[in-house]
């Protein structure tokens, strides 16, 4: 995937060869009206391998394919939204049959990662320390010790929600939430870690801040955090 | 030379719209376009124009304009009552506005939203391939304000069509919307209870979703507590949250959301959906595939 020079370092990652004894993917279909599916499976692994696998037919639009406007992975489904006109048994049966090549574990041949430089001592790292019985100091070392991988999207345009990070980590949003959250904020709530793209209200415990511009309009492509994605945070002062 | 509209008042809420963005779900950016896009195509193909191109997205009517040059428009959707010189206009009929005359569009006694295209379309720089307005994630277009001068296109194909379309104005009363089960149907006691109570349309609708008002639909007592973790939504999506009061997404939907959705209201009857006015009663049916 080609990249802006002004986006932080990104370097591809040796590809990860598929498991051969990996098992299939437990997959549920959900109807959500005339013209998408849900595909809901057991976790955001299993919706990422599943995207990965369908991003690529439903990109080349070869037969069905071509109906497919967009997938949408979200923690534990998979939107696949198509059109009014699109005959959805048909492509439950072309979905299924597709899912089959998919395999929690196996990875694209390129996988992006990103660097996101973090100035920490947020307005909420003390209270995330004693939430987690960390202190701040191992907060930081936490929050950089380990990958973290982008699950899903929403919320505004390049949020994404990180997966994958040290489970000591885990923690409420706050009881309140603020009004107006600077954009850069680096957060954590429940499993996740975010960086908000803009300015705007949100109740995620706030550790640090950077000046990643998560979201252009006028750069290609505008997220610079995509589902799959594979993010590094690394301490940039304190 | 160059045409053009000046706005002078633009009502309550003037939106540019089209077809919307498509492929950036994943990366928090809906679809939007205009919410009623049968009403929005129909004036696009009465003016002869490109497929798609941009037009005004009228909410109950008060928008003014003064056109530069002669303007040729046609106005669909909901029957605002439109002036030009004094002199009512056409509704579903193209007309042109001549170089310094002003368009004055009335509140509409039923629907919500009427579509004013132009011959060739509003040029503006586009977003992410579309001039939809997004209300939920800010891109496109500014809402519409006194005083802005739209610049119009020259997008069309072949002629417009001098008929007048035979299409009747969106109704003030009871409307019936055929849903489909939802993927968490099974989270609710009593899901005909959708189908039973006369629904209310909230004042706080949007274009992001229409609030229902009526007896608060139940959860199942094996879900009472459950947290939904959040999935992708849909243009029709019912939602219902803990207050059991639906909510019925429109084209500016968050593009995920936590709450349960009990049914989705076929794609053909959300046109219709976009015209309710607050206060209006819906009736929603249960239909299967």
């Amino acid at each position: 995937m080609s990249h802006p020079s002004d986006s932080p370092v990104t370097a591809p990652t040796p590809a990860r060869t598929t498991p051969s004894s990996a098992p299939p993917l437990r997959l549920r279909l959900l109807p959500m009206g005339d013209a998408a599916l849900l595909v809901e499976t057991d976790g955001i692994d299993s919706v990422l391998a599943l995207a990965a696998v369908l991003a690529p037919l439903a990109h080349t639009g070869e037969g069905i394919w071509a109906e497919v406007d967009d997938l949408v992975p979200a923690a534990r489904t998979l939107l696949v939204v198509a059109r009014p006109t699109t005959d959805l048994d048909e492509l439950a049966r072309v979905l299924l049959r597709a899912a089959r090549g998919a395999s929690v574990g196996a990875g694209t041949s390129e996988q992006r990662v990103v660097e996101i430089p973090v100035v920490y001592g947020g307005p909420d790292l003390a209270e995330v320390a004693a939430l987690t019985g960390l202190a701040p100091d191992e907060v930081v070392v936490a929050h950089t010790g380990t990958e973290w991988r982008v699950g899903f999207g929403g919320f505004a345009p390049g949020f994404a929600y990180l997966v994958g990070g040290d489970p000591r980590l885990t923690v409420a949003r706050r009881a309140e939430p603020r009004t107006r959250v600077p954009a850069g904020s680096v957060g954590l709530a429940g499993e996740f870690s975010g960086i908000y793209p803009r300015e705007s209200p949100g109740g995620w415990q706030l550790i640090g801040t950077t000046d990643v511009v998560l979201w252009d309009t006028d750069r290609q492509p505008p997220a610079l955090l995509s589902p799959g994605t594979t993010v590094r945070f690394v301490e940039a002062g304190r | 030379m160059t045409r053009s509209v000046e706005i002078i008042e633009p009502g309550p809420l003037t939106l540019v719209q089209d077809l919307g963005r498509v492929g950036h779900l994943a990366v928090g950016v809906g679809r939007s376009g205009a919410a009623d896009v049968g009403a929005y195509l129909l004036g696009g193909r009465l003016l002869g124009n490109v497929r798609g191109v941009a037009a005004l997205e009228v909410t109950l009517g008060g928008l003014c304009l003064r056109a530069c040059g002669d303007v040729l428009v046609c106005l669909t959707g909901a029957h605002a009552p439109g002036h030009v010189g004094g002199r009512p206009v056409p509704h579903a009929a193209p007309f042109t506005i001549r170089d310094g005359q002003e368009l004055a569009l009335g509140m509409p006694s039923s629907g919500l939203r009427t579509y004013v295209s132009f011959r060739g379309g509003l040029a503006m720089p586009e977003v992410l391939g579309s001039l939809a307005s997004d209300t939920m994630s800010g891109l496109g277009p500014e809402p519409v304000r006194a005083g802005q001068v739209l610049e119009i296109g020259r997008r069309t194909e072949g002629f417009p069509h001098v008929d007048v379309a035979a299409v009747p104005p969106p109704t003030g009363g009871p409307v019936e919307l055929a849903v489909l089960p939802g993927p968490r149907i099974d989270w609710f006691a009593r899901p005909q209870a959708l189908a039973e109570t006369p629904w209310c349309v909230s004042g706080r609708s949007d274009r992001k979703g229409i609030r229902l008002e009526g007896d608060p639909i139940g959860r199942h007592t094996r879900w009472r507590d459950a947290e939904l973790p959040s999935e992708g939504m849909v243009r029709g999506a019912i939602q219902v949250p803990p207050n059991g009061q639906p909510v019925l997404f429109l084209n500016d939907h968050p593009v995920t959301g936590g709450y349960p959705v009990i049914g989705v209201v076929r794609t053909a009857d959300v046109d219709r959906a976009a015209q309710l006015q607050p206060g209006q009663q819906v009736r929603l049916r249960w239909e299967q595939k």
